[in-house]
């Protein structure tokens, strides 16, 4: 009798497996291997880059389960972000002497509890709205989270912005000390703190998205994509919209914050204006999930890779690109095509050019290129 | 008093704004059942497209105004021909996320081309006060509630007696019924766009030549036209009176906020006028989500 597989499934055991064949199983392996041993060879550019990568990737499963999964889109990401960074800066040390010193986890776990109330107050009135004017509430959630930011400066520093924590103590027991951000050591190598940030950031990543995978495959994922798909209809069939839509929003809210917090830690320093922490960071997200797949676990963390980190790529290859100017003044009548504007216009044309030809993304590209070995030589 | 009513005609000049991005919302909300994010960018670009008419190629204001409406017309119905046609059955919110991609490029773009010009869009009436009373009004503020006016009723006298008016009356009832009579539902869908694009472009020009509360040229107009979505909201998303109603009341409560706020409750700031849009549309949306003027939706199961 053949073994289970994807096409072959006896039972709901069998289709429950979340690496079923052994390229899965192999994958899997490759990636373990490649979270362990990255950070060794990297230098401090690319570690930067990828840890960015790694955040984005956070922030990008968690808007994924609500705006791919139960089909709720929101604008408000950035809120939860600038929440869970400010979260992590004064409860870890960064408002010092103001404001706790408390341990990475501790202040983690804050954020994500700090970041579901949240989102739990912007679900109740998200119960009844939908589509358009859903956008439209969140994209407001925007603007009173950044006067919120810029009034609390306890919290925030306002306008001249607060530090982050300088260290991300993993364990302390009994002498022994794992700090990520400082002299972190790994196979007697003595690692800068944006590889220990990529260990840390990665590892979240991977919880998280087997968080959000274990969601979908089960009956709660079933309640919310049927929610995304047809509302009334799920209704009908026994689905409390009101539960399932503010428990997207809780979850959802909470891994932002989470994702925010690491955010925070990897700028070091944060200051709440419109351009970090406003519409353009909501949207950066919604082009990841876009340009890697709207609705699919690996579609996010993917995009996350190729274009989550693009901002510091484009600060770290921009002077050797012609057309970009880089003038550094403060007169503004002289600076041309900047960086950031170089940014922005990437990740537009990203979002058109994707939505308008390949819905799907990328992981909607990887499909066709699975189904096209899989029926080979007859493909057509 | 008359700290009151000098506030009312701020207010009501940046409510005509309003109105008239927001009637743009509403047309292209009415044909294709899109909020178009990019009305912001439409209203940034119309303003430097005046400026540049005026200081490059030296024309008159209102030669420049009328280039820049052509202009606005052009882009919005290109846009929508070239793009959107494309995304017809598309879930909503793909069709929303194009048209925040399109205002993104707009910032980038303008700095680019125009580099933020240090003066603003030049226009027959200056920052000159009218005393009417002990209340001073700036001329500018009259100038913009009067080209409110007027492009108001031009668009009223074309949806309500003319035979595109009706065309697009019946295109926003029901699509199909509309194709079978004979209407050319993609043309009205390029017509509205066009449309939005021209009254936007006539709303960033007004922001530009000193009216609300930030004068002057620079991209962040496009924000100030994100305000116009409570208006939208109160008004109702389908209705063109609600656009107007909804964007005056917004305008006058912002100017309002702005002024009295600081002085009564000084731990708010005056930051806090910007957010009080929001808050109304927080309000309205929990109350009316369909606005005062808006059809009530109704869903078919």
């Amino acid at each position: 009798m053949p073994r289970a597989n994807r096409a072959m499934v006896r039972n709901y055991r069998d289709d429950l497996r979340l690496f079923p064949t052994w390229t899965k199983r192999a994958a899997l392996l490759g990636l373990a291997l490649l979270y362990l041993f990255v950070p060794l060879l990297l230098n401090d550019v690319w570690a930067n880059v990828l840890a960015l990568a790694g955040i984005t990737a956070v922030g990008a499963l968690s808007l994924n389960l609500l705006t791919g999964y139960t089909g709720q889109p929101s604008l408000g990401h950035a809120a939860f972000i600038g929440l869970g960074a400010f979260t992590a800066g004064y409860l870890g040390g960064g408002r010092a002497p103001a404001g706790y010193n408390l341990n990475l986890w501790v202040y983690l776990l804050v954020a994500m509890v700090l970041g579901a109330l949240v989102g739990l107050i912007i679900g109740l009135p998200a119960l009844r709205l939908r589509g358009n004017y859903l956008v439209i509430v969140t994209l407001g959630l925007i603007f009173a989270a950044l006067y919120l930011w810029q009034k609390w400066t306890t919290i925030t520093g306002g306008n001249a912005g607060t530090a982050m924590p300088n260290r991300a103590v993993v364990y302390n027991v009994g002498g022994h000390k794992l700090d990520l951000l400082n002299n972190l050591t790994v196979f007697g190598k003595v690692l800068g703190p944006k590889q220990g940030l990529m260990y840390l950031a990665w590892g979240l990543a991977a919880v998280v998205a087997l968080l959000v995978k274990n969601i979908v495959r089960t009956r709660p994922g079933r309640a919310l994509q049927a929610v995304r798909d047809r509302d009334v209809a799920a209704e009908i069939v026994g689905v409390s919209l009101a539960r399932y839509k503010i428990s997207a929003f809780v979850i959802s809210s909470a891994i932002a914050a989470l994702a925010g917090a690491l955010y925070g830690l990897y700028l070091g320093y944060l200051t709440p204006d419109e351009q970090s922490l406003g519409l353009t960071l909501s949207i950066q997200f919604l082009a990841i999930i876009v340009v890697g797949g709207i609705g699919t676990i690996y579609g996010p963390i993917l995009g996350a890779v190729l274009v989550g980190a693009l901002p510091r790529l484009i600060d770290q290859y921009a002077t050797s690109l012609p057309f970009v100017s880089n003038i550094v003044t403060t007169d503004p009548t002289k600076s041309g095509f900047t960086r950031g504007a170089l940014g922005t216009v990437i990740y537009a044309l990203l979002i058109i050019i994707f939505l308008v030809f390949e819905p799907r993304g990328l992981a909607g590209i990887w499909r066709r290129i699975q189904a096209y070995f899989r029926s080979w030589p007859f493909s057509y | 008093m008359t700290k009151f009513l000098n506030l009312l005609s701020n207010g009501l000049a940046l409510g005509a704004v309003y109105a008239l991005v927001a009637l743009g919302f509403v047309v292209i909300y009415r044909a294709t059942r899109v909020i178009n994010f990019a009305q912001g960018g439409l209203v940034v670009f119309g303003a430097f497209l005046v400026y540049q008419a005026e200081h490059t190629w030296g024309w008159g204001f209102w030669v420049s105004a009328l280039f820049a409406m052509a202009c606005g017309a052009g882009i919005g119905a290109a846009f929508q021909s070239v793009v959107l046609r494309r995304m017809i059955g598309q879930p909503v919110f793909a069709i929303i996320l194009i048209t925040i991609g399109l205002f993104l490029l707009v910032e980038p773009i303008t700095t680019t081309v125009w580099h933020n010009p240090p003066g603003g869009v030049e226009t027959p009436w200056h920052l000159h006060t009218v005393s009417i009373g002990s209340v001073k009004i700036l001329e500018v503020n009259i100038a913009t509630v009067v080209m409110g006016i007027v492009v108001l009723g031009a668009f009223f006298a074309l949806f309500r007696y003319t035979k595109i008016g009706l065309a697009m009356r019946a295109t926003a009832v029901d699509q199909e019924a509309a194709l079978a009579q004979g209407i050319s539902v993609g043309r009205i869908f390029s017509i509205s766009w066009a449309i939005a694009g021209a009254v936007a472009v006539v709303g960033g020009m007004m922001l530009a030549g000193g009216a609300g509360p930030a004068p002057g040229l620079s991209v962040s107009l496009g924000l100030l036209a994100l305000r116009a979505f409570p208006a939208i909201i109160l008004g109702g998303l389908d209705s063109p009176v609600g656009a107007v109603v909804g964007g005056l009341t917004i305008g006058v409560a912002q100017v309002m906020a702005a002024g009295y706020i600081p002085s009564a409750i000084p731990a708010l700031g005056s930051e806090f006028a910007d957010v009080v849009p929001y808050i109304i549309m927080f309000i309205v949306l929990l109350v009316r989500p369909y606005g005062l003027f808006g059809e009530r939706e109704v869903t078919r199961v």
